[in-house]
Formats: C-alpha cells, sequence, structure tokens
C-alpha cells in the first residue's frame, strides 16, 4: 500500500506537476524560494536601512515595491521577508509533525486507557479556535517571531495527533506488527523500524496541506502585533505598518499582502497536488 | 386492444453519453391493462420506465427519437409544468429499492400526503385523512398511528407498501412498477404483488409491471413484452408467449424458470453475453448467443412484425 | 442510567466534562507563564515586599497550585471571572461591555456569508461543472489563500478611500458593512464549497427521483427534499465559525479598528492581564462547546435517524 510513497523522485515531481494549477503554484513558489535563497544578493538596497528612499515614495524604477514611512525599500523587505516566512513556515510544521506524530504513535501503540484519555484530551484541545489556541500560547511564551511559530506549530500538534493516532491504529492491526512482536522486536523497535516507515506518506501529505496554513497564521499572529516585531522584515508586521498610511501610500500594504499570498496560494496549490500523488487512497483515482 | 391506448410507446430511441441503450422500442397498454416487461439485467428496462416519466438522468441520458404517448399527450414533447402534472398524478411509479427511495427525514405521512396537497389542492387535515385511508388500502394496520413514522424504522416490505400508497395516492390511472419485489425477501416478494395486483383491480388502472421473474409475469399481466438489449423481441398475450413462444431468446428465457426446472437442479443461464452497444453488428443481437441462427440472422435486423403476437426473429421457434 | 434518557439530555449532559477539561486546560497552560504573577497583577510597578505579600494573599497567590485550581474551578461554575490585572473590573463584566460589537459582527459577517454561501453553492450544486460552478470553485480555491486582514485593507482602500461609498470608522449600521464582507467573504468560500458537494451528493439519492416522480416542482424538491437532507455540513460549519466569530474576530477587529473581544485579547495578551486573558479564551472555548451543542441538538431535529441513534 506504501507504494506511492517510494515513487522515485522524478517521476513523484513528474505526476505532482499533473495540472496547471499545480504548475503555476510550483512556478511562483520557485521564484519566491530563490528569491528567498538569494534575498542578500537580489536585494536592491539593505532592508532594514532607513532613507534610502523618500518617505512613502510611489513605485518607481529605483524602488519597485516603493517605500515605507522610515524610507526604507519594500522590495527589498519583501525579498528578506520571504525568507522569514518561509522559514517560519517549515519550522512550525516541523513542530507539528514531529510532535504531533510521535503523540499520536504513542497514544495508539499504548492503547486501552492511555489511549481512551489521550484521545480525548486531544478533541478538547481541537475544540480551541485554532487563532485562539496560538494567541493562548502567545501569552505563555511572549512576542516574537520564534515565539509565534512555536505557538502556531504547538497548535497544529493535536490535529496531527488524531490523524496519525488513528492511521497507527490500523496499522498496528497489520500481520507485520504482529510477526515483528513475534520475533520478540522491542516496542520502540517495532514503533521506528516498522510503523514509522508505514505512516511517512501520510506525515508528508499532512505537512504538505499545513504550510500554507503556517505561513498564513504566523503572518496573521505579526499582523497582531504578537508575531514578529518592528524592525523585522516580515510580511504581516509590515502590512500592520501599511495600514496605517494606505491612504497615502497604499503600496506598503498592496505589496507585502500580495506577496503574502502568492506564498500561500503557491504551497496550497503544490500541497494539494502533491497529497493528491502520495495518499494511498487517492493514488488509485488519479492517472 | 379495441381501446385507444392509455400509454403508446413509438419508436423510442434512448441514449446514455450518446451510446444507445433503447432502439425503436414500441408498445402500447390499453386502460386497466397489465403489461409485463421482461429481460436481463441491463437490458433496458429501467430507461424504458424512466423514459416515459422523463425521469432518465440527463446527463447522460437522453432521449434520442421516438414519442410516448400518454393518454394522447406527448410526454417527450412536454415542459416541466406538464410533466408535473401528470407525474404523480395520472402516473404512479415504484422502484426498485424501497430502502433509499423515501426520503429519510420525513414522516411517511407527509411523504403521502404531499401527492394529495400538490395535486389535489388538499388541506392538511384533508390529506392527512386520506393518507390514513392509503395505509389501510395498502395493508399498512392501524394506518392513523403509523403517519408519524419515519422510514428507517420500517421494514423494507412496509416501505415498498408505503412506496405504493405514494403511487397511488391520486388514483392515477397508469402505475409502473419497476422491479417493485426484487429488493425484498421471498414471503414478502408475494404478498406485495398481491397487493397491487388487488389494487389494480379495485382502482381500475392499467399497470406496467417490470421484472425479470417471468413467474410474476405468468400469474399477473395480461401481457408480455420481451426485451433484449434495448430492443423489444417478442410480445404476446402473456399465455400465448407462454404456450408458445416463438423467439430464440424467449424459449431460452422460459428454460430458467424454476418451474421448468426440477428443484435441487442447478438453474441453466443462457450462455455468453449481451455484446457491448458498440459491438453489434448490423443482424440481430441475440445472434451470438442464439444456436438457431442462420446466415441472414447476423447480416440484417428483423422487423417487430405480427398481431397481436409481435416477433423480432428470421429463424422463430 | 445514561441510556434510559431522552437523546437531548444525553448530549446536554455529555458537555460537562468537556467543559471541566476545558477550562482546566486553560487553567493549566496559564499556569506556565514565566515571571511572578504578582508583579504582573501590580503592573510592574515596583513595590515593597509587604506590599506585594498582601497582594499575593488578596489573589491567593500564596495558596498551593491545586488550591488555587480548585478556588478556580469553583468560581468558574458560578462564572465568577475574577478581575483584570490592568483595570481592577470583574472580567465578566469587561467582557459583557464588549460582546455587543463582536456579536453584531459575527451576525453581519454570517448574513454576507450565507447569502452569498448558500446562492452560489445552490447554484454550483444544481449544475456541477457549469460556469457558475466553475467560476465559484475556482474563486473558493483561491480565496483559502487569501490573508482576511489583506481582503479588509483592500476593501478599505477601494470602498472607503477610494470611491467613498461606506465609513471605515464608526459604530452606525453602516461601518459594519465591510468588516461584514470581509468575514462574508471568507466564509462564503467554504460554505458554498460544503453546500455544493453535499447537494450533488443528495440530489443524486433514489428519494429526489421519488419526489420528482411525484410530480413536485423543481423548487419544492431542493427546498424541501434535497436541503433537509444536505444541511447538516453546512449548518455545522456555520455554527462553529459563529461560535469563533462571537468570541472576537480577532483579526477583522484589527484591520477596522472596532473595539470587540478580539482586539480586548489581544490586548490582555500584550499587557499580560493573566486573568483577563483566562476569561476571554474560557468564554471562547465554552461559547464553542456550547454552540457545538445546541448543533448536534438541531441535528436531531433536522434528521430523525439521529434521535433515535443510541449513544
Ligand atoms: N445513469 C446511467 N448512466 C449510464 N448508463 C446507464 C445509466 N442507467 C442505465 N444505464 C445503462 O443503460 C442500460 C440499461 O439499464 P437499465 O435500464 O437500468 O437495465 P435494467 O433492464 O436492468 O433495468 C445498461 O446498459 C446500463 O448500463
Ligand atoms: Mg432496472
Amino acid at each position: 500500500m506504501t507504494t506511492t510513497a517510494i515513487l522515485p523522485p522524478r517521476r513523484l515531481i513528474a505526476r505532482t506537476l499533473g495540472t496547471p494549477g499545480a504548475v503555476a503554484g510550483s512556478v511562483i513558489l520557485a521564484i519566491l524560494v530563490l528569491g528567498a535563497i538569494f534575498a542578500p544578493w537580489l536585494s536592491p538596497f539593505d532592508p532594514n536601512a532607513t532613507r534610502v528612499c523618500p518617505r512613502l515614495a510611489a513605485p518607481s524604477l529605483q524602488n519597485l515595491f516603493g517605500c515605507d514611512l522610515f524610507g526604507r525599500d519594500i522590495f527589498s523587505r519583501i525579498l528578506h521577508g520571504a525568507r522569514l516566512s518561509l522559514a517560519v513556515g517549515l519550522l512550525t510544521v516541523a513542530i507539528s509533525l514531529i510532535a504531533g506524530t510521535f503523540l499520536g504513535m504513542v497514544i495508539a501503540f499504548l492503547g486501552g486507557r492511555a489511549d481512551r484519555i489521550g484521545v480525548r484530551l486531544l478533541d478538547v484541545m481541537l475544540g480551541f479556535p485554532a487563532i485562539v489556541l496560538a494567541i493562548l500560547i502567545v501569552a505563555v511564551l511572549g512576542v516574537g517571531a520564534f515565539n509565534a511559530a512555536l505557538a502556531v506549530g504547538i497548535s497544529g500538534i493535536p490535529r496531527i495527533a488524531r490523524v496519525i493516532r488513528s492511521a497507527t491504529l490500523t496499522l498496528v492491526g497489520r500481520e507485520f506488527v504482529d510477526s515483528a512482536r513475534a520475533v520478540g522486536a522491542s516496542q520502540t523497535r517495532i514503533l521506528r523500524r516498522h510503523l514509522l516507515p508505514n505512516l511517512l506518506p501520510i506525515v508528508i501529505v499532512l505537512g504538505s496541506l499545513d504550510l500554507g496554513s503556517a505561513i498564513l497564521s504566523t503572518a496573521t499572529l505579526s499582523f497582531l502585533g504578537l508575531g514578529a516585531q518592528p524592525p523585522t522584515a516580515e510580511w504581516g508586521a509590515m502590512l500592520s505598518a501599511g495600514r496605517e498610511f494606505m491612504r497615502y501610500a497604499p503600496w506598503t500594504m498592496i505589496f507585502p499582502g500580495l506577496a503574502l499570498f502568492l506564498a500561500v496560494m503557491s504551497v496550497n496549490l503544490v500541497g494539494d497536488r502533491l497529497s493528491h500523488v502520495l495518499d494511498p487512497r487517492a493514488s488509485g483515482s488519479d492517472g | 386492444m379495441a381501446d385507444a391506448p392509455l400509454l403508446s410507446v413509438e419508436h423510442l430511441d434512448v441514449t446514455m453519453r450518446g451510446i444507445p441503450v433503447l432502439e425503436d422500442v414500441s408498445f402500447q397498454i390499453a386502460p386497466g391493462e397489465t403489461l409485463g416487461l421482461v429481460g436481463e439485467s441491463g437490458c433496458g428496462k429501467s430507461v424504458t420506465a424512466l423514459s416515459i416519466m422523463r425521469l432518465l438522468p440527463n446527463p447522460p441520458g437522453k432521449i434520442a427519437g421516438g414519442r410516448i404517448l400518454f393518454d394522447g399527450i406527448d410526454m417527450t414533447a412536454l415542459d416541466a409544468a406538464g410533466l408535473r402534472a401528470i407525474r404523480g398524478d395520472r402516473i404512479g411509479m415504484i422502484f426498485q429499492e424501497p430502502m433509499t427511495s423515501l426520503n429519510p427525514v420525513y414522516t411517511i405521512g407527509d411523504q403521502i400526503g404531499e401527492s394529495l396537497i400538490v395535486h389535489r389542492g388538499m388541506s392538511g387535515s384533508a390529506a392527512k385523512a386520506e393518507t390514513a385511508k392509503l395505509l389501510d388500502l395498502v395493508g399498512i394496520p392501524s394506518a392513523r398511528n403509523q403517519l408519524g413514522r419515519y422510514p428507517h424504522e420500517m421494514s423494507g416490505g412496509q416501505r415498498q407498501r408505503v412506496m405504493i400508497a405514494i403511487a397511488l395516492a391520486c388514483r392515477p390511472k397508469l402505475l409502473i412498477a419497476d422491479e417493485p419485489t426484487t429488493a425484498l425477501d421471498v414471503t414478502v416478494q408475494a404478498q406485495i404483488l398481491d397487493l397491487i395486483g388487488r389494487l389494480r383491480v379495485e382502482l381500475g388502472m392499467a399497470v406496467l409491471l417490470i421484472t425479470h421473474d417471468l413467474g410474476v409475469v405468468a400469474e399477473f399481466c395480461d401481457r408480455v413484452a420481451v426485451m433484449y438489449a434495448g430492443r423489444i423481441v417478442e410480445e404476446a398475450p402473456a399465455a400465448e408467449l407462454f404456450r408458445r413462444p416463438r423467439h430464440r431468446y424467449t424459449e431460452a428465457l422460459l428454460h430458467t424458470m424454476p418451474a421448468a426446472n426440477p428443484p435441487g437442479r442447478k438453474l441453466p443461464s443462457i450462455s455468453g453475453t449481451v455484446p457491448a452497444p458498440l459491438d453489434r453488428g448490423d443482424g440481430c443481437i441475440f445472434a451470438p448467443r442464439c444456436g438457431f441462427a442462420v446466415p441472414r440472422c447476423t447480416a440484417e435486423l428483423p422487423p417487430l412484425e405480427g398481431a397481436p403476437h409481435r416477433l423480432r426473429c428470421w429463424n422463430p421457434a | 442510567m445514561m441510556a434510559r434518557m431522552p437523546w437531548f439530555l444525553r448530549r446536554i449532559l455529555g458537555i460537562v466534562p468537556t467543559l471541566f477539561l476545558t477550562w482546566s486546560i486553560v487553567f493549566g497552560v496559564l499556569q506556565l507563564i514565566p515571571g511572578d504573577p504578582v508583579m504582573l497583577a501590580l503592573g510592574g510597578t515596583p513595590a515593597s515586599d509587604e506590599v506585594l505579600d498582601n497582594e499575593r494573599r488578596r489573589l491567593g497567590l500564596d495558596q498551593p497550585v491545586y488550591v488555587q485550581y480548585l478556588t478556580f474551578l469553583k468560581k468558574m461554575a458560578v462564572g465568577d471571572l475574577g478581575n483584570g490585572y490592568s483595570s481592577k473590573q470583574p472580567v465578566s463584566e469587561m467582557i459583557a461591555a464588549r460582546v455587543r460589537p463582536s456579536l453584531e459582527l459575527a451576525l453581519g459577517g454570517l448574513l454576507v456569508g450565507i447569502v452569498l454561501g448558500v446562492v452560489l453553492g445552490i447554484a454550483a450544486g444544481l449544475r456541477p461543472h457549469g460556469w457558475i460552478d466553475t467560476a465559484t470553485m475556482s474563486t473558493a480555491l483561491v480565496g483559502v489563500s487569501l490573508p482576511s486582514f489583506w481582503i479588509g485593507m483592500l476593501l478599505i482602500y477601494v470602498f472607503g478611500l477610494q470611491l467613498e461609498w461606506v465609513p471605515i470608522l464608526g459604530d452606525g449600521i453602516d461601518a459594519l458593512i465591510l468588516p461584514s464582507i470581509t468575514i462574508g467573504l471568507f466564509l462564503a468560500g467554504g460554505l458554498a464549497r460544503l453546500i455544493r458537494s453535499a447537494l450533488i451528493e443528495t440530489m443524486a439519492q433514489d428519494y429526489i427521483r421519488t419526489a420528482h416522480s411525484k410530480g413536485l416542482s423543481i423548487v419544492r424538491v431542493v427546498a424541501k427534499h434535497a436541503m433537509r437532507n444536505a444541511i447538516i455540513p453546512p449548518i455545522t460549519l456555520l455554527g462553529l465559525q459563529f461560535a469563533v466569530l462571537i468570541g472576537g474576530a480577532v483579526v477583522t477587529e484589527r484591520v477596522f479598528a472596532r473595539a470587540g473581544l478580539g482586539s480586548m485579547l489581544i490586548d490582555a495578551v500584550l499587557t499580560k492581564d493573566i486573568p483577563l486573558v483566562q476569561g476571554l479564551v474560557v468564554y471562547t472555548t465554552t461559547a464553542y462547546i456550547v454552540i457545538n451543542l445546541l448543533l448536534e441538538l438541531l441535528y436531531g431535529i433536522v434528521d430523525p435517524r439521529i434521535r433515535s441513534r443510541r449513544a
């Protein structure tokens, strides 16, 4: 059943690019990733240098996306913002996935009362609106880009754990687990060598579906003043600042918002398609 | 057939995604008469029934040619309002799947009474009283107390009785029953058929009874039409057809009847399969499976001819 | 004994442990806030040890944690959320004073979302792959990636600042238009998708064919026979979104500078006003749980099969 996960990378990429949406998403995402990686070389200005241009200057050939209140070049800031957003998004998803997978597997594997209590707690956690849970965690950790990523990552754990628990349960009933037990494999060995590899496709699917909303959520926290703080070049924080001046300088909020939108959309388009290709249940129905 | 026919299907062609599933289907039903429509599963019986009611799912289904005259009205030319006036009022229909044909979220009283309210303009309470009578009529005991029940609280047989009550609520002139007992237990099957047989006489309505069970046909029908791969191949008064089947397919079908076989022996089935619509040649579609085919059978399509015994065969028995 | 109770009583009692667990989690999480809560309570103003001790005793913070926890639960059961650190007012009163703006916004957003989502969802579901369907579904697909605060700002810029059709500030009903649209657009996408898929599935059911065979009008078939069967997923979505919204549309309130519960929560977090954060989160999650319960009771009314099912 997991054969789809072990597709050679080249075929995986070919199949992932199977729809126009996925192609468009991949192209946009590739541009963003390249922009993020080469931001220091591509940026015409230091993102944090003030007065490189007149305050709130309109877009021009020198300053493609215009300038903010402090005379910083918005284009350079958006390029550097891509670094932060993508890195923070990946970190967030990694936190949810690693902790969620671990938790879900352990609960399912222990079974019995541990499983019942675990599921109950997870369900209660899922009853918290996602943004409220993230804000509650920020209240504990304090504001900041890293803490916001941590908060969004932690608030994503219950959902991942819930899915992984169900997936693990269906695996635990399978004969290969029984036979591993029969030959006396230790619990941790069964978890690591037998269950984890089989859960990997699901984990990847969950991650690819979550990345977009992770980027969006962390930017949202920054917009609310709970994440990255000025003067960090971060899209959500830039939007928050742009809100004040949109009457005179709409570009201060249009371009960071556009960058955020394109990043989230491209990741979603690619993730959507990737999950289609990888999902064992969907693999039969697509070409 | 002295009366003007109540229903006259003339040269009906139906396609599904452009592929023909009914070709040149013609038959008539006189007022008060019961016509049995038989044939193997997939031969187009349900499509015929749904076409008459104009209930074919579209897409994929499409009436590509022919006419369906009900009481002189061409159903194929009616607009939505014209169809509504006939459906449920002058033609009632019951389906093969009693378990899923009733709406799970409304009471049976509501679902039966709805036709009366819509077609007869009855008030809620009048519809309720009439609905109770209808439930009595279809043999659901202590009917008044049953009006508030939901489909999931009833057995398959009871649900089919409710379906019959819905179909008969407005005393239609024609009842179309598409395999009304196939999904039911054997004992319940007989009860439901008895009920339809009794009501047909009581209400004086015509019935198009679709089935793949020839025993049912022998018992209930005035005439029988045999369908094969989207075409009618033989049609005759029931007694005549059973006594002297002439089409080789009808003959083969009769041999599969349990009564024709000593108990304990495996039911013979007709060997071979129905060719896919696109693999059909110019001749008789049954020819590839027919033990009596002559060269002409594969070359030329036989016409449906004769009266009252109509036949589509070059080399009949 | 539970099994004998009427279905709705069973459901109502069922939320008690959920409420208890939720409140406990909120309490537990907030215990993790680093630093001395008394310092936070005093807003960081320097104070003598004596003042600190007095304050500690007054707030019950001198007690062991489990005593604080039991006190918290006891107070919670009677709706006492304590006093805010910065205002010294009862948190419940502070929340009550802010419910109205959030509720207005929630209702406005819901209205826009329902009208748009239902109309588009039904149009798309009745003609799958028709042009309305294609347009709606591709818009919805792109729409899930749109930051709602960006949409809000674009709306303000275009309709408030450039065209000057609507005021962007104020308490009037017209100031509610743009934020309601911001929330409504966000809701409508998901709602239209759900209604579409539920309707497509329902319209293919045998009982819809039966309804047609009775000679009912298409409006009656859709509105009566299909919708009641197709409505549970959309109602669930709306109910839960509403629950989130009455706890404050955090983002939209910020964009439109509305003083509702959402902006109150942000301020409470930024000022480390623990009782206020705690009270707001408890309020929001409790509303969520209660609305969830109401939804389940509603399912039972909509679908008789749910009523008769055993626990
Ligand atoms: N909704 C549909 N879509 C595509 N093909 C259909 C559909 N309904 C019926 N058909 C085709 O039409 C033919 C006749 O089917 P039907 O009338 O249901 O047979 P039966 O005689 O068993 O009632 C079959 O070949 C079937 O595959
Ligand atoms: Mg059939």
